[in-house]
């Protein structure tokens, strides 16, 4: 939350519509997404209860449990929908491309497309976690085999719900984060949680504002929840019912088909919802730096997919060495991917200057043709005079980046109330002038930032093998248990 | 019943207007602590109002609802927990945590037949009295337990075991939440750790009331829940010291309620009457958006809050980025430097101004959006055009 961010929302209030925090789009969106609504047996940890899911807006597919205490017909849906992600997952691969191979020879390939699923809320992608970590462990042979699909799918789901703990990763989006990412509501972030609301304010339906739309929207008949909660009267007054005169019918396909409608009735009004949201995401514009790291994504994707055959499950809980390399990881994409939106987005990066970390202004004067001749050879270090309004909080010899060309560096030599004296360090060539249009000229507007992407580089860690004695040695090899086939899962 | 124990509680129950009186359980002390600042809440709830009815009255119900499938499984985890006077219980308190747990007697407290909470009460006192006497293992279902809410007795329904182990009570708290892999979720663990922590206290009056050390029931409280997708429990030791410093610390910064009542107009009551409004709205709230998972009246001081243009309904992390600037208008005025700042807002003002023009350049000088692919309908008149909004309208 900053200043920023509080401000948009009272604008909010005041026009009755949700206002920009962002002018571009900072994720990626794939052409083809598989929208998934899943929806659970209250009161259970993760008990399918059904899952609208499809990558066409106009052909949701919908996957029900009749009885979702039933352990086959469980892992019946678990199949169904197993087939449905992996023939998604395939269908997104798309071509391999080969690239530069790596610094140690290795050959380097990436394929050019990969799967994203989108998902209406945080509680979707929780549910999609812990439906991965009830299904990856399942054994296919023996007394409690289950459909080959079934552990495939786990180990998939593990996959992206991991995924989008990642900043920046798009692989898997909850509708509500990725909104809000964009836009201010007149509505605390409780509210925003509601997918209807959220949309309510941003894209108000005819002849609503914005606090109307949301008003209705928590009306739970009106809009039924976004799952994976199912509203409580629903279910005493609907689902209930229907689950009851399925078990006394035996099953029958009539009564089955009763608990289908019902259950449709509560998710087609999410679905439609997506995909407007969808639609309003896609309208805006895509900042720069989306498809560098969509491109980690697909990195990501092609190395899960290629070793899926060869890897076993997901560990329940991480290794010392898998535990520590991805907290390092996860605090590096943190860093670049803020400092990414920043430079790609004039509107993250007034959060830079209202923090005093950036600044922006009009350059004063400059000398482009100084050169620093104290050392045995003359460099070239143009001075920059800025006049800025913004309330920089920067110490002198602070390393700046130019926003709009983070290549051209420098370093702040002196702050004088208004005025920004800059001495240019690098990015403008390597003779002793600088190339053409390198350095800002008199009257022109310009931001510099002391946040730059990768100010860290990736530390090394030890192979699992070399797990050293402090962090409990070299950890167990998986071994697929009894246990974890025979899991009750009710 | 004594005099004393009723003394307070007839004082203020003439403003439940006859209505029928509610008591406060765990999870209503525990959240009177997440907003002890809030008045209103804090005289209903010491005169006993049935806050539901009040807000269904006012026609803002809260959707508190529960689902008859969470309800199900809930009771048959926790009748599974306790059956055979806690035997799998103890089984798992030995095994998972290692206990050395010798015999221990059973006792349900559970209200039988119409006696009174206060006869309940000395029930509990009178076993637990010769408990802490004897030291030897007991197992405590559904005590009833007393502690002093803001000036008023409330009694406490503890759907807890109060477990005794080498002459230190423990509580046990049974929760239907999963625990997956040595992991749940953070706010139902925290709001167990909160609810427990109100009953560690209350233990630890009854048992400082009986002259023993209260220090003798334990700040490790174990929290038993199904273990991962199954319905086989699982035993989790949870400390509750901070949770503990926290409740006594609002406990004891409750605004005391019998002031706010002295201060509002004689003859209002809760009563669910034409009056009920007024009355309520003699008694200033304070909302955030926390309240809408833990008080009835959530839904009715929003609409009101909003109403007023309150900056605390945007939530407490907004408020607090605003330096307590509580107005929508006064916010926006001060950003958009039509208002001459008083000197403790003079630093807010600034900051807002700065954020406005900042707002303004950037917005300026982003790329203007593509129209939404599917936008083929043109606007509705209903619509008000941006700029337009409530403020402008009402103003």
């Amino acid at each position: 939350m900053s200043t920023l961010t509080a401000l948009a929302q009272l604008e909010a209030i005041a026009s009755g519509r949700a206002e920009p925090v962002a002018t571009v789009r900072h994720c990626h969106l794939s052409e083809t997404p598989l929208v998934m609504i899943p929806l659970k047996l209250a009161g259970e940890a993760a008990a399918p209860l059904a899952t609208m899911l499809g990558t066409d807006r106009n052909e949701p597919t919908l996957m029900v449990v009749p009885q979702p205490r039933n352990r086959d017909l469980r892992f019946g849906y678990a199949a169904e929908l197993a087939k449905a992600v992996v023939e998604h997952v395939e269908a997104e691969r798309g071509a391999t491309e080969t690239l530069e191979p790596s610094k140690d020879g290795e050959e380097r390939v990436r394929y050019e497309r990969a799967p994203q699923i989108i998902v209406p809320n945080r509680g979707g992608v929780g549910f999609l976690r812990l439906l991965g970590r009830s299904t990856r462990f399942r054994s296919v042979e023996g007394p409690w085999a289950v459909d080959p699909a079934v552990p495939m799918l786990g180990r998939w789901l593990t996959w992206f719900a991991d995924r989008n703990d990642r900043p920046g990763s798009s692989l898997l989006l909850a509708l509500t984060e990725t909104l809000r990412l964009h836009w201010a509501t007149g509505q605390s972030s409780l509210e925003d949680g509601n997918l209807a609301a959220l949309m309510g304010w941003i894209d108000p339906p005819e002849g609503l504002d914005g606090p109307s739309a949301a008003a209705r929207a928590e009306d739970p008949v009106l809009c039924p929840p976004a799952g994976p909660a199912t509203d409580p009267t629903f279910d005493n007054e609907v689902l209930a019912p229907a689950i009851a005169a399925f078990d006394e019918s035996g099953g029958e396909p009539r009564a089955e088909e009763r608990i289908r409608a019902a259950v449709a009735s509560q998710l087609v009004p999410t679905w439609d919802l997506a995909w407007r949201a969808l639609d309003m995401l896609r309208a805006l514009p895509e900042g720069a730096s989306v498809p560098k790291r969509w491109e980690r994504d697909r990195d990501s994707f092609t190395y899960f997919h290629r070793e899926f055959a060869e890897s076993p499950p997901q560990a329940k809980l991480d290794d010392a060495v898998r535990a520590a390399r991805r907290l390092h990881d996860l605090e590096r994409s943190q860093e670049s991917y803020e400092a990414q939106r920043a430079f790609d987005d004039p509107l993250v990066m007034a959060e830079q200057r209202l923090a005093g970390q950036a600044f922006g202004g009009v350059v004063t004067e400059t000398e482009p043709e100084r050169l620093d001749e104290s050392g045995k050879r003359p460099k070239l270090r143009p001075y920059v005079r800025i006049r800025t309004e913004d309330p920089v909080r920067l110490d002198e010899g602070a390393t700046v980046v130019n926003a709009a060309r983070p290549g051209l560096k420098g370093k702040v030599v002196e702050i004088d109330g208004q005025d920004v004296l800059l001495e240019l360090t690098g990015g403008m060539g390597r003779k002793l002038t600088a190339e053409p249009g390198v350095v800002p000229e008199p009257g022109q507007r310009v931001v510099f930032t002391s946040r730059t992407a990768d100010s860290w580089g990736a530390s090394k860690f030890p192979e699992r093998e070399d797990t050293p004695w402090t962090h409990g040695g070299p950890p167990a090899e998986y071994e697929p248990a009894d246990e974890d086939a025979t899991e009750v899962w009710s | 019943m004594s005099r004393d124990d009723d003394h307070t509680a007839t004082d203020l129950s003439h403003l439940r207007g006859g209505e029928t009186a509610r008591n406060h359980d765990a999870r209503t002390i525990a959240a009177l602590t997440a907003n002890p600042g809030c008045a209103r809440r804090g005289v209903m709830d010491a005169a006993a109002v049935d806050k539901d009815a009040v807000a269904r009255h006012l026609g803002f119900g809260a959707p508190f609802g529960q689902s008859q499938f969470a309800i199900t499984r809930g009771n048959a985890f926790e009748a599974q927990v306790k059956a055979d006077g806690c035997a799998e219980l103890l089984a798992l308190l030995r095994d998972r945590l290692g206990l050395e747990i010798p015999e221990v007697a059973y006792d349900d407290l559970e209200s039988v037949g119409t006696e009174s909470r206060e006869v309940r009460h000395t029930r509990t006192r009178h076993l637990m009295a010769r408990a802490l006497e004897s030291g030897a293992g007991t197992m405590f279902d559904h005590p009833l337990l007393r502690l002093d809410i803001a000036g008023q007795r409330a009694y406490l329904e503890p759907d807890v075991i109060a477990f005794q182990l080498g002459g230190r009570f423990h509580v046990v708290e049974v929760k239907s939440f999963a625990v997956v892999d040595g992991q749940a979720e953070p706010e139902q663990v925290a709001a167990a750790a909160r609810q427990s922590a109100v009953y560690v206290l209350a233990l630890r009056e009854l048992v400082a009331g009986l002259g023993h050390d209260p220090e003798r029931v334990s700040h490790e409280v174990f929290l038993v829940c199904p273990e991962n997708f199954s319905n086989r429990p699982t035993a989790t030791p949870v400390d509750v010291r901070p949770q503990l410093a926290v409740v006594r610390r609002q406990l004891a910064r409750l605004t005391r309620a019998e002031d706010i009542a002295r201060d509002m107009p004689d003859g209002l009551t809760f009563a669910l009457d034409e009056g009920l409004s007024d009355t309520v709205r003699a008694v200033e709230a304070r909302y955030a958006p926390e309240c809408m998972s833990s008080c009835e009246m959530a839904l009715f001081c929003r609409d009101e809050a909003r109403a007023c243009g309150a900056t605390g309904t945007l939530g407490r992390s907004v408020r607090d980025e605003l330096g307590g600037v509580d107005s929508v208008v006064t916010a926006l005025d001060l950003a958009r430097g039509v208002r001459e700042p008083s000197e403790d807002m003079a630093e807010t003002a600034e900051q807002l101004r700065v954020a406005a023009r900042l707002r303004r350049e950037a917005l300026a000088s982003a790329p203007a959006p593509a129209p939404p692919v599917q936008e083929a309908l043109p606007a509705p008149a209903g619509v008000p055009a941006r700029g337009a909004g409530v403020l402008e309208r009402t103003a």
